[in-house]
């Protein structure tokens, strides 16, 4: 199989968090991350005990710190963004190294590189320790809406099809000497995306028709598999609770 | 003699682009039989499936499944007596994992809990694929996703097991071991081929479609020894193949 692009964040370990609820999980990491964007930015400390409870939480999944690095670029073009803050912010100014910068554009932009990439790290955490069914098995228990699980779900299950489709597709075309160098030529590459589109379109036809004939009657079903321990409950509930009481702590203690 | 498992009587169908697919078709398969569906490409083969659980319903006619009309009232009913495993499996697989996948069907007959995980974990056995079931489709073999596609319908305790080409794109030995569970099975099948050696290996009855209308049926060995019969109706066994398999 060529393509397993979807599963590219997921790595293969036993750990703590591996064995985890995927629907406990994602509890955890959403409040986790309201806790980071609640927490004021002027309170470093409360930033630092955050990043703490990541890095303890990322070595007891034995993930490489390498690893999360390179996912973390991820988050460059929202970092751009915020580089550009001090500059054009207005405001009260301070000089750095003889450059007139913003105050105001200086706290933005440290708010918004300490909060996204506090909250890329715990996503990257999930993702690297959860399977994207095991995901979408966690939203369902969440009771996130079936529709919108069920379309993800097929989203996970085809993405790659298409993609090996669109790849050897590519393939047929450079085997018949096809190298488009002028816009003139590109009309093949247009007609090739277009039968994509239809053979998608008609796959997902049968698709349908192969669950008709499994008597599928519009409503997907409903989700099984494990509960929840008392524990884990306790442990996620634990890594919450902690980020919330840091966010408070932030705001009471200046 | 027994309620046939499947009586189709004077089915006819055409398409919105007036193609006629189906032209008058007389057929009866009786319980236990094995019945190869053979014809040249465009013969109406797999318009003539979907009619047999009611992805489309005649135009003219009746189809009847173990004594049950197909007809909108009785779809769900209809759906989990006949089991039609399609011709590529990614078709079939579409949730996220095996045991999902196979969970489908009898879900969706009323099935849950510990009934529902017994009839996932009988199927996957069935095909030999117990050890399938947490797996990605997208990452099994072609020949495992095929044997995962029959266990998606062998889960909804089919009376007929209805097999679209089976044997396409698979390997020699992916094509010997769906032999070797077709075997094992005592199901009552149809099976849609050009695959004329598997045929005549897994089945015992013939019938031959070409333009929408049924032009041979009978005991396999006979249809495929009618040398007239193959050439008119562009069937053909391939270079090397053991004529004296056709003697009774």
């Amino acid at each position: 199989m060529a393509g397993t692009h979807i599963q590219a964040l997921y790595r293969q370990q036993t750990g703590p968090l591996h064995r985890l609820m995927p629907h406990v999980k994602l509890a955890t990491t959403l409040l986790f991350v309201l806790a980071v964007v609640a927490t004021p930015r002027h309170a470093f400390w409360a930033f630092a005990v955050h990043a703490v409870v990541l890095t303890a939480l990322t070595a007891a999944a034995r993930i490489r710190p390498g690893f999360v690095l390179r996912r973390m670029l991820i988050e460059i073009p929202f970092l751009l963004f915020a580089v550009f803050l001090p500059f054009v912010g207005t405001g009260e100014r301070v000089e750095v190294a003889g450059i007139s910068l913003s105050l105001a554009g200086l706290w933005a932009a440290w708010s918004i590189l300490a909060k996204a990439t506090l909250g890329v790290w715990a996503s990257i955490l999930l993702a690297a320790t959860t399977q994207v069914p095991h995901l979408l098995e966690g939203l369902d228990r969440l009771r996130f809406p079936r529709v919108i699980t069920a379309i993800m779900g097929f989203m996970v299950r085809y993405l790659d099809l298409v993609a090996d489709e669109w790849s050897r597709m590519g393939t047929a075309l450079r085997s018949r000497a096809y190298r488009p160098r002028s816009i003139r030529r590109a009309g093949a590459l247009a007609a090739a995306i277009g039968a994509l589109f239809v053979r998608s379109y008609e796959r997902g036809e049968r698709v349908h028709q192969a669950m008709l004939s499994r008597g599928f009657d519009g409503t997907m079903p409903s989700p099984t598999g494990a509960v929840a321990t008392g524990p884990q409950w306790s442990a996620a509930a634990a890594v919450a609770g902690l980020a919330a009481a840091v966010a408070a702590a932030g705001w009471l203690i200046p | 003699m027994s309620v046939p498992t499947v009586e189709m009587q004077g089915v006819g169908f055409h398409y919105p682009d007036g193609h006629r697919a189906l032209d008058g078709i007389d057929l009866h398969v009786h319980p236990g039989e094995r019945v190869a569906l053979l014809g040249p490409n465009g013969a109406g083969k797999t318009t003539l499936i979907l009619h047999l659980n009611g992805i489309l319903l005649p135009q003219t006619g009746t189809v009847e499944i173990a004594g049950l009309p197909v007809r909108k009232a009785n779809l769900t009913e209809v759906r989990r007596r006949v089991g039609i495993v399609f011709q590529d499996p990614d078709d079939q697989l579409f949730m996220p994992s095996v045991a999902a996948d196979v969970a489908f069907g009898p879900s969706n007959l009323g099935l849950s809990g510990a009934a529902l995980e017994a009839r996932v974990a009988a199927a996957l056995a069935a095909v030999g694929a117990d050890h399938l079931g947490p797996r990605t489709p997208h990452h099994l073999s072609f020949g495992e996703r095929r044997l995962v596609a029959i266990a998606t319908v062998l889960a909804m305790e089919p009376e007929i097991l209805v097999l679209d080409e089976p044997t396409a794109n698979l390997d020699p030995a992916g094509r010997r071991e769906l032999a070797e569970v077709l075997d094992d099975l005592d199901h009552t099948m149809l099976v849609v081929t050009h695959d004329l050696p598997f045929a005549l290996q897994s089945c015992s009855r013939a019938v031959v479609l070409n333009r929408g209308r049924i032009v041979a049926d009978g005991p396999i060995r006979r249809v495929l020894a009618d040398e007239e019969l193959m050439v008119a109706n562009r069937l053909e066994l391939p270079f090397g193949f053991d004529r004296r398999l056709l003697e009774q």
